[in-house]
Order: C-alpha cells, then structure tokens, then sequence
C-alpha cells in the first residue's frame, strides 16, 4: 500500500518509477503482480482523438469605447456572447459561416470552431468581429481586429465530455454508402471505424474510477489541466468484461485546461466529411499505484478489452439497441476483424501513436518531478444510467 | 528479350501542347504499355497527365525524350499526391481506403501509418477520409 502523499514525495525527489499503460503490461508478465506493485509509482495513460463535445471560454479585454458584444464571429466562425461583455464561448463543432454543410452532399466541411481553437493554440493570428447594440456605458456597435493568444487575457478550454471510456464500432449493412463520424462507411459491412487507445485509455485502466475524480490533474495537450466534472453522458452501470472493463462508452470526464499552455501538435481542428467539424485533443492521465489492485487494473491489454459493432446506417440512428458482435481492440488494431464469419477492413480515428507519445512525454514529465499525482476532491459516481430525451 | 521495368511520371503540358495523341505514339512508337492513373488536360489550358510506363529501359528513355521534345515537362519525384508530414495524426482511417497499400501499418505495435509514393496509383481517397486534411493533391 502506498499512499498519494508518498508518491509525490518519490515524484518529488526524482526517484519515482513510471511506466506507460502498454509498458506496464511485460513488466507485471515479467516480475508478477506483487513484486511490480512494490517497484512501480505511477502508470501513464493517454488518447488522442476527436471529442466534439469542445470548447473554449475567450477574454478579449475591452476595447475604446468599450463595447457590450452580443454577437461575435472568429475567423467567420460565429462564438456564443451571451456569456459578458467581451467573454465568448467558441464551440468546437460550430460551422463557419456560409458553410454549405450537407447541401452539396456530403459536404467537406473544411473550416469550424476547432480549427479556429488549433489556430489560436498554434499562435495565428484570428480575426474577431463582433456586433452590439450599443447601451450608454457600452456604446461601441461594431469591431473588427486581429488577435493571438497572447492577446487574450484568459483562453480556457473545457471539454464537457472527453476520455470516452470506450466506444462502439461504426459498419454500414446498407446498401449505399454512409459518412458517420467514425468515417466513411462502405455499404455491405465492408469497413469499419472505431476510436479508441484500447489499453492505453485512460478510464479502461481505473474502470472504478478509483484514483480518477473530480480535481485529478491531468495532461491536456501539454498544459496542466484538471478533471472538473463528471462528463456529459456519463453511463457506468453497463456490461463489463475482464477486470471490469465496460465493452461500452460508459464514463466520460470533463476537462478544462489553460490554453496558453498547449502544444498545437495535441489539438487539431478534424473535418469529417458529410457529418461536420471537431476537435482531436490529446490527454494523459496517470494512474497513481496505491495498490496491488491498482496495478492489476493498467495491466488490461487490447485482446481483453471488447467494444460492440454498431450498424450506424439504421440501429444507431434509430436507437434500436441491435449489436450485430464484438470484437476485441487486438483484432481491431490489425486491421481486419471478422463479424460473424466475413472479413470487415477496421480504421481507426483516433491515433495510438499520438497516444504513445504522449503517455510517454507525461511519463517522463513525473520522472523529472514536474506532475505530481492528485487525491480527487470527489468520487465520479460508478452507477448511474444514461437517460434517453423527453419528447411528446 | 530486354527486361522491362516501370516507371512512374507526372507529365505536365503548358498550354496548347496537349493536342498531340502523346499516348498513342508512346504505345506505336516505343513499344511502351501506359497505365494512366490521372488526367487533367484543358485544351488551351496547362494540363497534368500522371501515369505508369512499361518498358524496356532503352524505350522508355527514348519515350521520354519523345515526350520532352515537346517541351512537356517530366517529373519524376511522385509529387501528384503528397502527404503533409505534420499535419498527419497517424489516425489510420485512411489505411482501409487505399487500394494499393501505398498508405499501410507496418508495424501494428507502434501503429505508425507509412506513405510510399512508389505504390500511389492517385485514385484520390485518402484525400476525402483523413479528417486533418494531411493529404494533398497538385491538381
Ligand atoms: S491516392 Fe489512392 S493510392 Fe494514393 S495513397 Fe491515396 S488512397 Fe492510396
Ligand atoms: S487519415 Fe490522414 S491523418 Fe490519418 S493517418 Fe491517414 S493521412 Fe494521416
């Protein structure tokens, strides 16, 4: 048993030992649980892919005369102002204005709210324009400026919903093509998309959520942001495989983080053809190995961990609940999986090797005392339901 | 009989060279088998031609000199169809559309994606799946 406390003190005086989520594996093969558990402080976790449920909160400062915004574009991408005077709200999947979207179908969707978000983090210059209807102490009606990050007073991104915990797999059994947000899907069962780190993902190696929490500190695209919340959609109570593993989305976090901090390589605006703009963020946690059962939980591999096999051309759009298999990330990863006796091609979305790295940089991060691990502030509920909407 | 070999060229035509039939005497003249992969030849406007030639060496160099009396520029350095290194994610979603393996996982423990210009037939789909717009076409 160890404790946070003695963690960070080993974090501390650079002499903690850390492994990623797919090193710790052979290492606890190699020296058996109980010796590892001994041996290792802290296990890195990362995924980088895209999470449309982004955002950013931007402080502009005010201009001369000063002015009461009420409704603001970036680089023609329109940002929500009902926030205050000169705060905006820019969402990730938010279209740019005039932006055909599925008219021409399926639209290519080249431009939104995300890529506006890399821009800003990759230090470009953003137009603002912004519209008002003038009060006495804000009498200002209309701006347009150029802005970088470092013109900004605050540029903090939340992320309502990030670090699915899993997520099912998107085929086609129609007979037309379909454009999903897990890819372009021939018809006949020909492809699949899925998007997941597998064993690298952060709430597949803490299923309990034992050490993730509200007020744990984690990587966010470079910078040290947090856990603030539950993620939206966060459904615990579902079927669970080895060592509790959900074969389902289940939990989600919620995430903020300051902006100025990020590395744009870890936050690229994403254009999915014929389904919109998102975002791809990058983020580690680490995984603080209080106990034997800790450990055991980040030795979880890819052949172990199951996602369901979802026909997104009429199940998923219907909510039928139909799940026509599943399938292990091992097979997934190959490229190939088989669904009841054909052979279906698999692509991912979101990208291992951008997951690698970072678990790496964030293990190497801890190693140098720069993370400490944290001690949430409160639990994430582990039972809880997602509740489909009210309509008439 | 000589061996034949392939190789892989981007033609580019100024304008008004693109009446002649190129191909046609590429295939009566030297003897050459043509695989176009791509066109884009605008009467009065430039024009790009990519395409596969096989050959006996001595022909196809004669074919070329052909093509290049001319004054049809040859490009040899496949940059039809390119990828931006640094925008590339390594997502993979493209592995699954590309016909020839010229986008391929080699190494399934690191998942890298690799591009191999060499196996590029230009037939495109990458450009349309990858949604951080890494791939690029000249024309
Ligand atoms: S253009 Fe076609 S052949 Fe070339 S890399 Fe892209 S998908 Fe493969
Ligand atoms: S889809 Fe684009 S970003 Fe993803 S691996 Fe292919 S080229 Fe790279």
């Amino acid at each position: 048993m160890k404790t946070i406390e003695q963690i960070n003190e080993k974090i501390s005086s650079g002499k903690a030992v850390v492994l990623t989520a797919e090193e710790i594996i052979d290492y606890v093969d190699k020296k058996g649980v109980e010796q590892a558990a001994k041996e290792v402080d802290v296990v890195t976790t990362a995924t980088f892919g895209p999470m449309c449920s982004s955002g950013c909160f931007l402080n502009f400062g005010h201009s001369k005369p000063k002015m009461r915004i009420t409704e603001a574009w970036l680089d023609d991408v329109s940002a929500y102002a009902g926030v205050a005077a000169v705060d905006l709200f820019l969402g990730a999947t938010q279209l740019r204005a005039n932006d055909p979207a599925n008219i021409d179908y399926p639209g290519e969707f080249k431009f939104g709210g995300g890529h506006v978000m890399e821009k800003l983090i990759a230090g470009e210059e953003v137009q603002l324009f912004g519209l008002s209807y003038g009060t006495d102490d804000y009498p200002r009606r209309e701006l347009r400026t150029t802005i970088t990050i470092d013109d900004l007073n605050q540029a903090i991104m939340v992320n309502p919903r990030n670090c699915y915990q899993n997520y099912n797999v998107a085929v086609n059994a129609s007979d037309k093509p379909i454009y999903t947000y897990l890819g372009y899907l021939k018809p006949h069962l020909k492809n699949c998309g899925y998007s997941s780190a597998g064993q690298l993902s952060p709430l597949l190696n803490d299923p309990y959520y034992r050490t993730i929490g509200v007020g744990t500190r984690v990587w966010l695209a470079g910078a040290q942001g947090h856990v603030y919340s539950e993620g939206t959609q966060h459904s615990p109570s579902c079927e669970r495989g080895v060592l509790g593993v959900p074969s389902e989305g289940a939990g989600t976090l919620a995430l903020t983080g300051d902006m100025k901090q990020m590395d744009p390589e870890f936050v690229r605006g994403v254009s999915l053809k014929g389904y919109g703009v998102s975002l791809s963020v990058g983020v580690g946690i680490p995984i603080p190995i209080l106990d034997e059962q800790m450990l055991l939980q980040t030795t979880i591999r890819d052949r172990d961990i199951m996602a369901q096999v979802i026909d997104y051309s009429t199940d998923y759009p219907e909510r039928t609940g139909k799940v026509l298999g599943n399938v292990s990330y091992e097979e997934l990863k190959s490229g190939t999986i088989d669904l009841n006796g054909s052979k279906v091609k698999a692509g991912g979305l979101s990208s291992y090797g951008k997951a690698r790295k970072i678990a790496s940089i964030l293990a190497e991060e801890i190693r140098n005392g720069k993370f400490t691990v944290t001690q949430p502030i409160a639990p994430l509920p582990v039972e809880q339901s997602m509740n489909p909407m009210k309509e008439v | 009989m000589a061996e034949t070999i392939t190789r892989k060229l981007m033609l580019y035509f100024p304008e008004c060279e693109t009446e002649k039939p190129i191909v046609y005497h590429l295939v009566k003249d030297y003897d050459l088998i043509i695989n176009i992969f791509r066109a884009r030849v605008t009467p009065e406007e430039e024009g790009y031609l990519v395409l596969d030639v096989t050959g006996t060496e001595e022909n196809i160099e004669k074919g070329t000199s052909f093509i290049q009396s001319l004054d049809i520029r040859i490009d040899t350095t496949q940059k039809g169809v390119t990828r931006e290194e640094e925008r590339c994610a390594h997502c993979g979603s493209c592995v699954p559309h590309c016909p020839t393996n010229a986008l391929s996982i080699p190494d399934r423990n690191t998942m890298d994606v690799e591009f191999n210009t060499e196996e590029c037939i230009e037939c495109l789909s990458c450009l349309k799946v990858c949604p951080f717009g890494a791939m690029k076409s000249l024309f």
